[in-house]
């Protein structure tokens, strides 16, 4: 019940407000993960990132891509929260929560073999701006090092809704899928090597400057 | 019901596209196996767009008017959506841009309830004037003319001048003049020639280019492309017109020098946006193409031209 509202949001929700409402081009949609235990980072600007990143995937894998969300702003309320965690289907995390380990739910996931979607830099923040990344990742990431870590640009999504905005306006959308990132023993390293990755995808989803003679 | 309205020589004519896109698949596929050496992807994409793009237009002229109108509103819905992709937009006219995508129904609406009055003063006048209105009340005053112009001038291009190819299409119906298989003929006309325009101007300059007509915009735009383009052009218009319109050969002719001339303006107006900008394509929506504003760029400026002359003339 729960995979089939989810595969229904995927399929009348996210993919007709991403690809026709908004439109969108991917470079490299082959270096997704097809299969998990995997991880997807990705920079984030608007509740839209999460319907583009589902919109990529098969609808068949739909139940398997799990998106982990921050618990207090989405279940803030009863509604709210049936709504993210049955029809969106987020893993909630507890933000600055001391009481138990934060990402036990998402260590659950990729041991059950989801894949899995992080917002590394933890919050929207300003529209297609960069925040810093957190290191959560790098946490999650020391107990399963070989997994593999797509990461993935999102152009233009912070533009269509950003932060205290509720209507998707239509701009086209750009993005960039890099190649799986290898874990690092330095927790510094892998922020930087994350942040690095990201402004790199960016300047791909940027448009080609005219020719000059 | 769905009612099939080709007359024969449209019929012809559209025949005469897809036969021009067979043998343009078939070269390419030859090309390929005799020189497998060169790369042909940029080509191939480019003719695999075209068949789309045709595949489209044709739903335009079948003779389903209410079919067409939402053909050509997704055609401005697109335009004006890479535009505003690539223009500076502000934040705070979020709501603004909404707006400004609701005048894209509407305008075809006037044109399917056979309203001209309203469809040629709406985009100009109505929402000219409401736009700016509501963007006071949001009270942004860092950028405002420049986020107004901007967007006022985005919809006139690709919501304004492009829905004249739609005004085209019904013009007997707007004025109560001749039959309706005329408006999708003339339209045919008008499409066709633009897009053979741009071929041809190509093609010339290609050949014979020596002296730079515009440097600074377009650098490979030459005087004897311009010119040899603009004959030809004139030519066809001469060629086609007795096929496709009521036009008398002298008006004929000058229908296709009318078409040259302003296409080429059009081409490079929309080059100089994309150079201000600091873009080459306008957008990615058609593989070897750009963008759909890359593609319609020439038409911008020959549709509503055309459209006056016909309206002018003879409805």
């Amino acid at each position: 019940m729960k995979n089939l509202l989810r595969i229904l949001f995927v399929m009348l929700l996210a993919r007709p407000v991403v690809r026709l409402w908004l439109g969108v081009t991917v470079r490299h949609q082959e270096r997704l993960p097809d299969s998990g235990p995997a991880i997807v980072i990705a920079n984030h600007n608007s509740h839209l990132d999460i319907l583009a990143l589902y919109s990529l995937f098969p609808l068949g894998l739909i139940p398997r891509v799990r998106p982990a969300a921050a618990a207090d702003y989405f279940l803030k309320n009863r509604w709210m929260a049936w709504f993210a965690t049955n029809v969106v289907g987020i893993i909630p995390v507890v933000r600055g929560g001391m009481r138990r380990d934060p990402l036990a739910d998402c260590r659950e996931a990729l041991h059950n073999g989801d894949i899995l979607v992080l917002f590394p830099e933890g919050t929207r923040g300003e529209p297609e701006a960069l925040s810093d990344i957190k290191s959560g990742i790098w946490y999650l990431l020391r107990d399963f090092p070989d997994i593999p870590v797509v990461p993935v640009y999102l152009h233009g999504l912070g533009r269509a809704m950003g932060r205290g905005q509720w209507l998707p306006v239509p701009f086209f959308v750009d993005i960039a899928i890099g190649r799986s990132l290898q874990h690092l023993d330095s927790k510094e390293a892998f922020c930087a090597l994350i942040r690095d990755t990201l402004l790199q995808l960016k300047q791909k989803t940027l448009p080609a400057a005219p020719p000059q003679d | 019901m769905f009612k099939l309205l080709l007359p024969p020589p449209l019929l012809w004519a559209l025949g005469g596209v897809f036969l021009l896109l067979v043998l343009a698949s078939i070269t390419i596929r030859l090309l390929e196996t005799r020189k497998p050496e060169k790369n042909w992807l940029e080509l191939k994409l480019r003719i695999k767009t075209w068949w789309w793009i045709v595949g489209c237009f044709s739903l335009t002229i079948l003779g389903n008017i209410p079919i067409a109108l939402v053909v050509f509103a997704l055609i401005s819905f697109l335009a004006l959506k890479e535009y505003l992709t690539l223009c500076a937009t502000r934040t705070a006219d979020h709501v603004v841009l909404f707006w400004a995508y609701l005048s894209i129904p509407l305008q075809y609406y006037w044109l399917g309830i056979h309203w001209y009055g309203m469809f040629i003063i709406f985009i100009p006048v109505y929402i000219f004037l409401f736009l700016p209105m509501r963007m006071v009340l949001i009270g942004e005053t860092q950028g405002f003319l420049k986020a107004a112009a901007s967007l006022q001038w985005g919809l006139m291009i690709s919501v304004f001048c492009l829905s004249h190819m739609a005004a085209v299409l019904t013009l007997p119906q707007l004025t109560g003049i001749g039959v309706p298989e005329q408006g999708a003929m003339m339209l045919f006309y008008l499409v066709t020639l633009t897009q053979l325009n741009d071929v041809a101007q190509y093609l010339w300059g290609k050949s014979f280019g020596k002296r730079k007509i515009a440097p600074k915009v377009s650098p490979n735009k030459t005087l004897e492309g311009f010119v040899g383009g603009v004959l030809t052009t004139g030519f066809l218009g001469w060629l086609l017109g007795p096929l496709l319109t009521p036009f008398s050969p002298l008006h004929a002719t000058l229908a296709g020098l009318l078409i040259g001339t302003m296409g080429f303006i059009g081409d490079i107006v929309i080059s100089a946006v994309k150079r201000d900008i600091g873009v080459k394509d306008s957008g990615r929506l058609l593989p070897g193409h750009g963008g759909i504003l890359d593609r319609l760029d020439s038409l911008t400026y020959t549709a509503p031209l055309f459209f006056h002359y016909v309206h002018y003339l003879y409805f």
